[in-house]
């Protein structure tokens, strides 16, 4: 994974744009190179611009043109999103702590160099891991383990909204599909969280052995304190990646439309828009499409602004 | 610029072979020489006359963006021999250095002012090539840097290989062989020639990259510190070919090492500045038994008795 | 006893005063403190378990589900007229070679290039800082609106409702591109200035010393930054299932028609199941298990390569 946290600005001098000469081979090499970038920025543009010219139009749309026999696209949409961000937030949840203890297990308290790279290459793996692979362990692996737990946490904490209402025989629940999310995040998280336990100064963390701190204190009181922007930033660039899952959660979670609900174990669940837009994209046509590309905008500025976010953090970290 | 330059079409191609011994790279070295110099329908040339190789710098100011780094050098490097420029760090040696083969390009904001010329062409006039003109005046650098990705062998021809041209294999051979006799490296290497380029000891490499810069046949040869990174026992080495390389090329050194400068050098020229953040200046040159016996200046016998700064 | 008082050295508390007795008395940190170091070392332990966990399921579970229809029927016919037990994903590794084939073909030159361009030419120019926030933004791009965009344009070229294997390459070029440029990026600065300089000072012009220097000495991690963009895109399921469709026949032509990749097989075997669902079932794990066996490969030839290929070039 490339690191998130490497400083923009070019490491070395650059070589600049003066000229330097070479005639009309020079010139078609920069001028091909030139044009490759001028590309890269144009496909970006493209896109924004198919998804509005596509979807804008439909988020004014009325009953008929929409999918799932929606009235009006914000009916659609705000749960939707609602579905998105909640499954998120679970998935986030899940992986946080996780994220953050193999992450020092890594760095500070990896036995060995070799341990570190070892446990880098297992999350790196992971990483890898297709989300269609995800979804088909969550459904036939996970979901069928939790269905028990599920149950016990119906007849014990029925009190918190989490865990009201029958709960699911199925385990296809907006907590199993968290959990599956959360696996799939955790090593984005933990590999940004990695680079910056490792941006702490060696100097701080031994000066606080030096002064009789324990590892965990030391940890406490030289590595997260500095680290912590870092962490904030794993965080947000994770939670767009969660928020733009698609597999794994159209076929985990057994989604109900419209639906808001804080309820985590039940049969019926807010769908996501991603897992939406995958579902209901073989049975539309015409101006539903439409409506299913605008939902695709919605997705992208959401998942945009939480990359944003989590790049702001992870620059001020840097700079820090 | 045409006017200073007595020589006609040709004359380009008859310089190359000026040096000793025949020369067994007549296609691509006549090739290389005669090709990229000037602008097409330029008539640029090389003279045959003055002694070959000689710079003529004047009035040369060097710029970082609005900084004034070198103010208003004017300075006469003879052919064939040795020039040492010595100075305080900052003085701007090494910018000058860079200015004399155009590298000063490639750091954003840099830019020369005044006039370089080498044997009466103005390096910087319109319509040269700056390619060409250091495919002509080659640099050898404070660390030595051979290509990692290339054998020695294909190291020493990297100046054919990165321009794309292809010597038929017994005139490489040749030219890999005069190249490394010429850095004294031959012998070292001469059975592992496939081996990466880095696998030598630094001042093996360094002598490699002279290798590298010689095998094109430049009249210059700049060396930006070139022994700065060395173990005592290679910096001799480096100096005894430096010596030797005075024969066929014209060699200009930047040292900090004044003892390095008195040993190797026929000419010295001093840098200074007043101050730290002040351009930097030619405080006097001359040929180097004079100016460490007999310096003009205050502060040349101040730097040069070791008591500067 | 040097030993003892060494190992708890570190462990001491700052404030402990007195003689060396005392010191060496109080040199054990409070219950309390080492409580919660023991804790902390649990939750660090815990956190790997959870990490690894997953992963050995995953990786268990397609070999246990799947090993059994791991056989010479499924790697030489399709799904062509099979509802029950047999059958294979034939035209599934087909259509991921020719779909991921045709996505490096897009994104490999497009985002080496301006990689070159931003490390060799650009650096602090306006079009290059257009172009990092550009591939920022890509990066953040949920892989189904990469779909539902090369949708759009498709449609808009070829009419509504087509389906091709190219649309699919082209969607996934949009994944792809940013993670070449970036891997590119950070690669061709990681080449020292000094090459650069030494190239240039042997009178050759910029872009022969980027094409006969600089790209052979990055070439160990560009080819690893490839290989994890193509391991990234290999799994994709969501935008292809939008564009590309999913069949049950081969298709050799990435130009017309729909093309079934691994993933998609995957999901469409559990998708949409006959009556035999224990078959379908088998044949969904069979896929992931080749899928991950394809995904190990391509982690281990990035992490290898590297290596690999300067090895090479010292016995050349």
């Amino acid at each position: 994974m490339a690191p998130v946290l490497a400083a923009p600005k070019p490491a070395l001098p650059p070589t600049g744009d003066t000229p330097g000469g070479g005639g009309a081979g020079e010139r078609a090499f920069s001028w091909g190179v030139r044009s490759a970038a001028i590309a890269v920025a144009a496909i970006l543009v493209g896109v924004l611009a198919f998804l509005t010219i596509r979807g804008g139009p439909s988020m004014f749309a009325g009953a008929g043109d929409l999918p799932a026999r929606a009235t009006s696209f914000f009916q659609l949409a705000g749960p939707l999103a609602f579905g998105s961000l909640w499954v998120a937030a679970i998935a986030l949840a899940f992986a946080t702590l996780p994220a953050v203890g193999v992450a020092l297990a890594a760095t500070v308290y990896a036995p060995s160099p070799r341990f570190g790279r070892f446990l880098g290459a297992v999350l790196d793996l992971l990483a890898a891991v297709p989300s269609v692979v995800f979804g088909l362990w969550g459904l036939m692996v996970l979901a069928p383990l939790m269905t028990p737990v599920y149950g016990w946490l119906h007849d014990h904490l029925a009190f918190l909204p989490f865990f009201s209402g029958e709960p699911s025989v199925t385990g296809r629940t907006a907590l199993t599909a968290g959990m599956v999310v959360g696996v799939m995040i955790l090593p984005i998280m933990a590999a940004i969280c990695r680079e910056s336990f490792a941006l702490t100064p060696p100097a701080l963390m031994e000066a606080a052995t030096a002064l009789g701190a324990t590892r965990w204190e030391m940890v406490r009181t030289a590595v997260l304190p500095t680290a912590r922007s870092g962490i904030v930033a794993g965080g947000m660039l994770a939670l767009g990646r969660a928020l733009g899952e698609t597999m794994a959660v159209a076929m985990v979670l057994s989604a109900t439309p419209f639906l808001i609900s804080f309820n985590v174990i039940s049969p019926e669940n807010p769908a996501t828009i991603a897992a939406f837009i995958a579902s209901a994209f073989p049975e539309s046509a015409g101006r539903q499409v439409d409506a299913l590309i605008g939902l695709g905008l919605v997705l992208f500025a959401i998942s945009l602004l939480a990359s944003i976010a989590g790049r702001r953090v992870a620059r001020k970290a840097v700079a820090r | 610029m045409t006017a200073t330059i007595p020589s006609a079409a040709g004359g380009a191609a008859a310089r190359v072979h000026t040096s000793p011994a025949a020369d067994p790279l007549d296609g691509p070295l006549a090739a290389l020489a005669a090709a990229p110099w000037a602008a097409p329908g330029g008539a640029a040339a090389w003279p045959a006359t003055p002694a070959p190789g000689s710079i003529s710098i004047r009035a040369v100011s060097c710029f970082y963006g609005s900084h004034l780094a070198v103010a208003d050098v004017s300075l006469e490097i003879p052919g064939r021999a040795v020039t040492a420029f010595i100075g305080p760090s900052g003085c701007g040696k090494s910018t000058l250095l860079r200015s004399i083969n155009r590298m000063h390009e490639f750091i954003p904001g840099a830019r020369a002012h005044g006039t370089i010329e080498l044997d009466g062409v103005d390096l910087n006039a319109k319509g040269v090539d700056p390619v060409a003109v250091r495919s002509k005046i080659g640099m050898v650098f404070q660390k030595p840097n051979p290509f990692p990705a290339m054998s020695i062998r294909d190291n020493v021809l990297a100046g054919l290989i990165i321009r794309g041209e292809r010597p038929p294999r017994a005139a490489a051979d040749d030219l890999v062989e005069k190249s490394l006799r010429r850095a004294h490296l031959w012998e070292e290497v001469k059975d592992r020639l496939k081996k990466p380029g880095d696998s030598l000891s630094g001042g093996q490499q360094q002598r490699l990259c002279i290798a590298r810069a010689v095998a094109v046949e430049p009249h210059v040869v700049l060396m930006d510190e070139p022994c700065s990174a060395l173990d005592p026992i290679s910096t001799l080495a480096i100096e005894e070919l430096m010596r030797d390389l005075a024969r066929d090329y014209t060699v200009v050194v930047v040292t900090h090492n004044m003892a390095q400068a008195n040993r190797i050098s026929d000419v010295t020229a001093f840098f200074s500045l007043a101050k730290a953040g002040q351009p930097g200046r030619l405080v006097e040159s001359g040929p180097t038994a004079d100016l460490f016996t007999a310096p003009q200046v205050a502060a040349t016998r101040d730097y040069i008795e070791g008591r500067f700064g | 006893m040097s030993a003892t008082v060494l190992a708890h050295d570190a462990d001491r508390s700052a404030s402990c005063g007195g003689g060396v007795a005392d010191v060496l008395a109080s040199s054990r940190p409070r219950w309390g403190r080492r409580l919660r170091n023991r804790l902390a070392l649990g939750a660090v332990v815990l956190a790997v378990a959870a990490t690894a966990v997953p992963l050995a399921s995953v990786i268990w579970e397609s070999v246990r589900r799947g090993m059994a229809r791991i056989d010479a029927e499924l790697f030489s016919s399709s799904m062509w007229a099979v509802v029950g037990p047999g059958g294979g994903l034939l035209h599934a590794l087909v259509g991921t070679l020719l779909i991921t084939a045709a996505t490096a073909l897009i994104a490999i030159p497009l985002g080496l290039g301006a990689a070159i361009f931003l490390t060799e030419y650009g650096a602090e120019g306006r079009l290059a800082s257009l172009t990092r926030r550009a591939v920022d933004i890509m990066v953040s791009i949920p892989s189904i609106v990469a779909g539902l965009a090369a949708y759009a344009l498709f449609s808009l070229l070829l009419g509504p409702g087509t389906r091709s294997g190219l649309a699919g390459a082209v969607a996934l070029a949009m994944i792809m591109i940013p993670v070449v440029v970036r891997s590119s990026e950070e690669v061709l600065r990681l080449v020292p200035q000094d090459l650069r300089e030494a190239g240039l000072a042997l009178g050759a012009a910029r872009h022969k010393v980027i094409r006969r220097v600089v790209l052979p000495t990055a070439l160990p991690g560009l080819t690893s930054g490839a290989v994890l963009g193509v391991a990234r895109i290999v799994g994709e399921t969501a935008p292809l299932l939008l564009v590309a469709g999913f069949t049950d026949a081969m298709n050799y032509n990435l130009a017309d028609g729909r093309m079934t990749t691994l993933p998609v097989f995957i999901y469409t075997q559990w998708s949409a199941k006959g009556l035999d669902t224990a078959a379908y079932d088998e044949r969904a794990w069979a896929g992931a298990l080749v899928l991950m066996a394809v995904v190990v490969a391509l982690q281990l030839a990035a992490r290898h390569l590297p290596a690999q290929i300067a090895k090479l070039r010292r016995n050349r």
